[in-house]
């Protein structure tokens, strides 16, 4: 019971942050130099990292249906199969846990260190809220980043899975044929699909990092601790929000 | 019938602090219990007492970065613990540890209140974070990152920092503490030439004797969460309370019953 009301404040407080957040809405032209370092840390540094391991789950998820559909004599589907997986499920879904791994944590522990050395106790004693130049623009780089790098991971899967298809021999389905069978199945619908869950993950990490990290209360140890609950809660919120919007949009 | 806010202060005008019976309470612990004294505008007033003894709480409450149990505490005519306050009256606050933002260049750490605040162009900002550069003799560190700067520079940054926002309250907690006494002494220059410029109300939170005794308008002494004495430094020199006396001039005696438990646990 404890943890719950626990949760349901932290929800709260979160909730709050947000709506502090857009207050400052306005001022967010005149912050461009900030959000455009947002993006720089968002989105091309996550890249590579998601081109990599985009490919490769491409790859994996074409060799294994490969190896299944062979039994029911459907693997001219495969590509079908590899490209809504990737726009559906897993494009978003990874590019949003990469971000929680490699662009979360590093705001959370940007902000809970900033928070138990007193720089955001600084900005308040300034009359500068910590939201309008600490989460603001970091939202708004997500919105902005989070598309792009479904993108990108949903092209670097549809690519690995081709080449799957092209050069294992078990499977030999030419690209062409591959990518007429994607082109056939895929609907504008199952990519802005998968672009709004990105979004929606995007966004729920992003918030989720930056309030903890502006929770934190204590010494150096607690921005370990931060650091961890940030990139645990994140993954639970990806995976939750995943199976609910499934509903929602299926 | 509720009463218009008060106008907010014109730059120049410089304010007084009141605190009335403040009270603050973390859980169970009483760390302010019924704390009251003034602060009157343009004076130095000194906030001394032994570590724990709530003197940063305090301090905090005044900045508006903890609200009170019970009680209150006013700027001027403003409620210190109400946000909006701080855009009325411009405080500023120099932490015990500089609090200076470290993905920033010193020119940066100054620049940051002028430029959120819109308080003039680009050229404008660099001329005040200049001056303000200038008046603490770090023209130097300009392009330097904190990491870079010594306990005692990043001190000084700290209240270059205060300096750009042309504050009417300045806020000093243990300004001195972790310093050499030479280091210490010009900061303690520091704070009485700003006032003797500015004529910005200053509080300052301390434990260093000489700084209370020599600069200060005035001393409060608080003890365990309450004022024991508020007083000219005169009064202080000259005090027969024993715990004050204690507290100033402490008498080391290896005799006294702490060393002899101390001794005791040795062995």
């Amino acid at each position: 019971m404890k943890q719950f009301i626990a949760f349901c404040e932290s929800f709260g407080s979160a909730l709050c942050m947000l709506g502090r957040s857009a207050c400052y809405i306005n001022t967010l032209p005149r912050q461009f130099p900030r959000f455009i370092e947002q993006c720089y840390m968002i989105g091309y540094t996550t890249m590579p990292i998601v081109t990599i391991l985009c490919f490769f789950i491409g790859s994996a998820l074409a060799q294994q249906s490969g190896y299944s559909m062979e039994n029911f004599g459907a693997k001219q589907f495969i590509g079908a199969l590899v490209g809504l997986s990737m726009v559906r499920e897993l494009g978003p879904v990874m590019v949003a846990i990469l971000v929680a791994g490699r662009v979360g944590s590093a705001i959370t522990a940007e902000l809970a260190s900033m928070k138990v050395y007193q720089e955001v106790d600084a900005l308040v004693t300034m009359d500068i809220p910590p939201e309008r130049i600490l989460v603001l623009p970091r939202l708004a780089a997500v919105l902005v980043m989070m598309p792009v790098l479904t993108v990108i991971a949903n092209l670097c899967g549809w690519y690995g899975g081709a080449l799957v298809c092209q050069y294992t021999k078990s499977i030999s389905v030419d690209s062409q044929s591959y990518f007429a069978v994607l082109k056939r199945f895929m609907t504008a619908r199952d990519i802005s699909d998968g672009l709004l869950k990105a979004e929606v993950f995007g966004f729920v990490v992003i918030t989720i990092c930056c309030h903890i990290g502006l929770s934190t209360r204590g010494g150096p140890r607690e921005i370990g601790a931060s650091l961890t609950k940030a990139i645990v809660t994140s993954l639970i919120f990806i995976l939750v929000l995943d199976y609910f919007i499934n509903e929602i949009l299926i | 019938m509720s009463t218009a806010d008060p106008a907010p202060l014109s730059l120049r005008q410089t304010v007084g602090i009141t605190v009335a019976h403040l009270t603050k309470k973390f859980a169970n612990v009483t760390v302010l219990n019924d704390v009251s004294f003034e602060v009157r505008p343009g004076e130095i007033f000194c906030l001394m007492g032994p570590s724990g003894s709530g003197k940063t709480v305090l301090l905090k409450h005044i900045v508006g970065l903890e609200t009170p149990t019970s009680g209150q505490v006013r700027i001027g005519e403003f409620d210190a613990s109400d946000p909006a306050t701080r855009a009325k009256v411009r405080l500023a606050f120099v932490f015990q540890a500089g609090a200076l933002f470290n993905s920033m260049t010193v020119y940066d750490n100054l620049a940051l209140y002028p430029r959120e605040h819109r308080l003039g162009d680009e050229k404008d900002i660099r001329e005040r974070v200049m001056h303000a550069l200038s008046i603490l003799s770090l023209e130097k560190a300009l392009n330097k990152m904190p990491s870079e700067l010594s306990g005692g520079m990043k001190r000084r940054v700290a209240i270059a920092r205060a300096l750009v926002m042309e504050p009417q309250l300045l806020l000093y907690d243990e300004p001195t503490a972790e310093l050499d006494p030479i280091l210490g002494a010009t900061i303690i220059e520091i704070i009485a030439t700003l006032r003797e410029h500015t004529a910005v109300t200053s509080l300052v939170v301390t434990h260093d004797r000489s700084l209370a005794l020599s600069i200060a308008d005035r001393v409060a002494i608080i003890m365990d969460g309450r004022i024991r004495a508020v007083g000219v430094p005169e009064d202080f020199k000259r005090t027969t309370d024993p715990v004050i006396t204690n507290f100033l001039s402490p008498l080391i005696d290896l005799k006294h019953p702490r060393f002899k438990q101390l001794e005791n646990d040795h062995e």
